[in-house]
């Protein structure tokens, strides 16, 4: 058997979102004060998630693809523009150090009854459509500074996949035995 | 309902990174969340100004020869997500309708100020193709150079946002 068995449709789609949305919400990372407070420094829920999920994954899919199960070609692999990657991940550390989301997040905020979940949600589709208007003659910015296709840290480092996942659970180890002190702050709840 | 802590972070951090695997092998893709909201620009431009939006050099692929948007695996598990999310708060008796933000803000400007950073975070999505689900953990999670890229830009500006705006949170 060979992954991925390519199962695309809307109950996928439905299956991956309702898992990925209760982990979010149960995780805490709904609430848009916990969300700030870690660009704050003052909670550090959201690296520890994030990084442990990355981790997780990155490791079960190098497991798989050693297996034999995978092939590194079958999966999407996004590849850097730099200028273009950089801005648009500025704009969203903004979005989210200004309303206290990022889009999938404010999806949650939005579905535990946060009215500001919503409105950040409709705010995402304005910015699209103001997006669409400048497309044309931003289209160079978009396209500056390609890096190579689908290209990973271990071929930008030099080296082999193990390796690089050695040094980010070294990262990740290191940041939040740093940061143990805030951690996951219970003193967090806004407005509760 | 009784009100539930949160998972610990590791914890949960190690079940997402098991759903986002599962997802992988499910679809070859990763999990997102920004082409939601881009797929329903398109749908209600297109809807508004057929002509403008067909001709646009950005929308006009989504909308040609009558496809719909909307039909779209995104659409699907951005609607899971709400799903999930309902579920998980209901739960763990988080569910109620309020309005969050700066302790110091009022409703109405904390609503406002959601609705800017909502612009400024949905075109910066379009501007990196790709949001903190798509490209920061699923992108990273292929260990892809173009997730971490994407992560520094976000909390580098992210954090800076952050301090800049710490007393109004106190």
């Amino acid at each position: 058997m060979t992954f991925p068995i390519e199962w695309t449709g809307p109950v996928s789609g439905l299956v991956c979102g309702v898992l990925f949305g209760y982990v979010l919400q149960r995780g805490g990372l709904g609430n848009g004060c916990r969300l700030t407070a870690q660009l704050r420094l003052q909670d550090w829920t959201v690296f520890n998630v994030m990084f442990t999920a990355i981790l997780v994954a990155a490791g079960g899919l190098y497991v798989l693809e050693l297996a034999g199960y995978m092939h590194t070609s079958d999966i999407f692999i996004p590849t850097t523009y730099l200028w273009a990657t950089l801005l648009g991940g500025a704009l969203i550390g903004v979005g989210m150090g200004l309303g206290g989301y990022c889009p999938g997040t404010s999806v949650v905020g939005a579905a535990a009854g946060r009215i500001d979940g919503m409105v950040f949600f409709v705010g995402l589709i304005v910015g699209v459509v103001a997006f669409a208007g400048i497309y044309t003659p931003i289209t160079p910015l978009m396209n500056a500074a390609e890096g190579p296709q689908a290209q990973t840290l271990g071929q930008l480092l030099g080296l082999p996949p193990w390796a690089v996942l050695i040094l980010l659970v070294g990262v990740a180890v290191s940041v939040w035995w740093l940061t143990r002190r805030s951690g996951t702050s219970e003193a967090i709840t806004c407005a509760d | 309902m009784k009100q539930r802590p949160i998972w610990n972070a590791h914890l949960a951090g190690a079940v997402l990174g098991l759903v986002l695997l599962l997802t992988f092998v499910m679809t070859g893709h990763g999990l997102g969340a920004s082409g939601a909201p881009t797929a329903i620009a398109a749908a209600t431009s297109n809807v508004v100004a057929p002509a403008a939006t067909q001709a646009n050099g950005y929308l006009g692929w989504m909308v040609e020869n009558g496809r719909n948007p909307l039909d779209s695996w995104i659409i699907w598990e951005v609607l899971g997500v709400a799903l999930g999310a309902l579920a998980a708060a209901w739960w763990s008796g988080h569910l109620r309708v309020r309005v969050e933000g700066p302790p110091r803000i009022k409703n109405m400007g904390r609503l406002s100020l959601a609705l800017i950073a909502g612009v400024l975070s949905g075109f910066g999505a379009r501007v990196s193709a790709g949001c903190t689900s798509g490209l920061g953990l699923s992108g990273s999670a292929t260990l892809a150079t173009a997730g971490f890229v994407f992560l520094i830009g976000f909390f580098g500006a992210g954090l800076i946002t952050g301090l800049l705006t710490r007393r109004m949170w106190k």
